[in-house]
């Protein structure tokens, strides 16, 4: 917004990352590995919703596209015969990306509890659906095919990090994507559409069409994370629909914050750490442990994780 | 000198009530027009249909020759009819620069520039400079440079006004239309606000219509007076014409004093 008073360091931020994954991943356990790679797929999910949050709406379904994602790179398996998961992930960011485009027309109507919980119905629809289709498993779901990149079949011992280092490479390349357009007039619009859709509508700019936008990136995103994740787990099923699921995303997306694109990726691992080391200590009462968790965020960081590197680090 | 927005016919009711009614007027170009009127008088139904907020029953709105009656108000803008608002609408949570620097941005992208492949730093369309610069020149013009960091939920009244005009300038409008400019700033302050306002506006070179309750304002600023009583104009002259007709005298200027004749009358009856 102003001319930068401080280095913009997200794009080798964002390299580094990459850089660490190819270089220490052989060194990473393959439960370690996995849990990074549902944490990437997870924080694309929630880089979608920060999107949304900045412009001051809450999808309590971005679930939604997640599914779409997998269940795409599960039919592209089923019905096609295709396990390179690069295609799946192109092939889940267009499939989730064009439902939102039609989906978009009606919740780009809307604001606040209603665009919330319009977006819920929408994903819990999906959910009733894929729950009654048997040629799509039905409520087991489908495996997914092992996973191929550009036609190869890694080893067994390389699988994870195969998955792993090409997920991240597209996260990557999204999440910078998604880095440029912020900086774009019609990027830096969401704060001003949170703060006055009015005003921005006398400046000459469409709210309407600029949160259309904004939903279908998101869609896309998480069609990305969902055939990643689809992915990473070998298994799909409707669940990936279920609200509990978007509920996950919105904990990590409160947790990240909107000041950067790299802190949902960060938020989504602290979740996983969470997530994992409560159900490991407590099996029964992993819920309390995340709320309590959420609840803390919420009173000590009101701005998310970010706002502990910083007061002004812009996206 | 040639009309630049054509006002003709303009008729509107909300269910029994007549906001407007065959309310026409021709504003010439670069002319200073002040709308007077009591409250309810149709003044701010007025600048409401010219930019599009609200649509007349019958009647047209014609901008150099467009019809623009139908049109969103973000369209309207973008053809260089902006307008400020009785109360400020600002971006709160955003300092007063990066208030200019929405605008701007807006402004180029509906120019196709500042897109998601654009590289450096375009000039925005009209000013012949980058928007860094462009929003220092207008913040410095109204005064604003001292509050440019400042967020914009901070800033006293009149800074609100100040930025809230200053924010319709980014568009480099042709017309500007100012909802009460200086309502809610102090007697002293209005006259040197609307200097600054004016000198800024005029800079750019722009066409203005303000809504003022002040009838010293008007004299000095306007070069037209339409006055509005009941949804209707009834006058439509020159400053010193205008506010020396009886019916304006008796519904727009003196209201207050007639009816408290009105009263006392009453009272000593």
């Amino acid at each position: 917004m102003s001319p930068d008073t401080h280095r913009d360091r997200t794009l080798p931020i964002l390299g580094a990352v990459l850089l660490a994954v190819i270089v220490f991943g052989p060194l990473l356990p393959k439960w370690a590995l996995f849990l990074l790679t549902i944490a990437l797929a997870k924080g694309l999910v929630s880089l979608g919703l920060m999107l949304q949050l900045r412009a001051g709406l809450v999808s309590f379904g971005q679930a939604l596209y997640y599914c779409i994602g997998g269940y795409t790179a599960g039919s592209l398996g089923r019905f096609f015969d295709i396990s390179d998961m690069l295609l799946q992930m192109i092939c889940g960011a267009f499939a989730a990306a064009f439902v939102a485009l039609i989906l978009g027309f009606l919740l780009a109507r809307y604001r606040g509890i209603f665009y919330g919980l319009l977006s819920m119905a929408l994903s819990m629809i999906l959910y009733g659906l894929l729950a009654k289709s048997e040629s799509l498993g039905s409520t087991d779901g489908i495996n997914i095919l092992p996973s191929t990149v550009f036609g190869i079949r890694p080893a067994q011992e390389w699988v994870r990090y195969v998955v792993i280092v090409t997920g991240c490479s597209v996260a990557v390349l999204a999440t910078a994507l998604v880095h440029r357009y912020l900086k774009t007039p019609l990027g830096r619009l969401a704060p001003a559409i949170k703060d006055n859709e009015i005003r921005v509508e006398y400046m000459g700019a469409s709210v309407r069409r600029a949160i259309h936008v904004k939903y279908v990136i998101a869609a896309a995103l998480s069609g990305i994370g969902g055939a990643l994740a689809a992915t990473a787990v070998g298994h799909i099923d409707p669940d990936m629909a279920y609200w509990t699921t978007s509920g996950e995303f919105i904990f990590i997306a409160i947790l990240a914050g909107t000041r950067s694109v790299v802190a949902p990726f960060l938020g989504a691992v602290i979740f996983g750490i969470i997530h994992t080391t409560a159900f490991d200590l407590s099996p029964n009462t992993w819920q309390m442990t995340l709320g309590i968790s959420l609840l803390l965020v919420i009173v000590f960081l009101p701005e998310g994780l970010w706002s502990l590197f910083g007061r002004r680090k812009a996206a | 000198m040639a009309v630049v927005l054509d006002a003709r016919d303009l008729n509107k009711h909300f269910g029994a009530v007549t906001a407007a009614m065959n309310v026409s007027a021709a504003i010439e170009q670069d002319s200073v027009v002040g709308l007077i009127g009591t409250n309810g008088a149709g003044k701010t139904t007025f600048i409401n249909m010219i930019t599009g907020y609200i649509k007349p029953d019958t009647g047209s709105i014609v901008f150099n020759g467009r019809d623009i009656t139908a049109l969103a108000p973000r369209d309207i803008t973008r053809i260089g009819i902006c307008r400020s608002f009785q109360i400020p609408q600002l971006y709160a949570s955003l300092t007063v620069f990066e208030n200019m620097m929405v605008g701007l941005g807006v402004v180029l992208h509906n120019a196709g520039l500042g897109g998601f492949f654009s590289r450096g730093r375009p000039n925005v369309p009209g000013y012949d400079a980058p928007a860094q610069e462009v929003a220092e020149r207008i913040l410095e013009r109204f005064g604003l440079s001292d509050y440019r960091d400042k967020n914009a939920q901070v800033l006293p009244g009149g800074v609100r006004k100040l930025l809230d005009i200053a924010l319709t300038m980014a568009a480099k409008p042709s017309i500007l239309l100012l909802d009460e400019p200086t309502s809610g700033v102090s007697a002293e302050e209005k006259f040197g606000m609307m200097e600054m306002v004016m000198a800024a506006v005029k800079a750019e070179g722009a066409t203005v219509l303000f809504v003022e309750h002040d009838m010293e304002v008007v004299s000095r600023f306007a070069q037209r007076v339409l006055a509005f009583y009941d949804g209707r104009i009834i006058a439509d002259a020159a400053p010193e014409i205008a506010l020396a007709d009886p019916e304006v005298k008796r519904y727009v200027v003196g209201g207050e004093l007639h009816r408290m004749d009105e009263e006392q009358g009453k009272a000593n009856a």
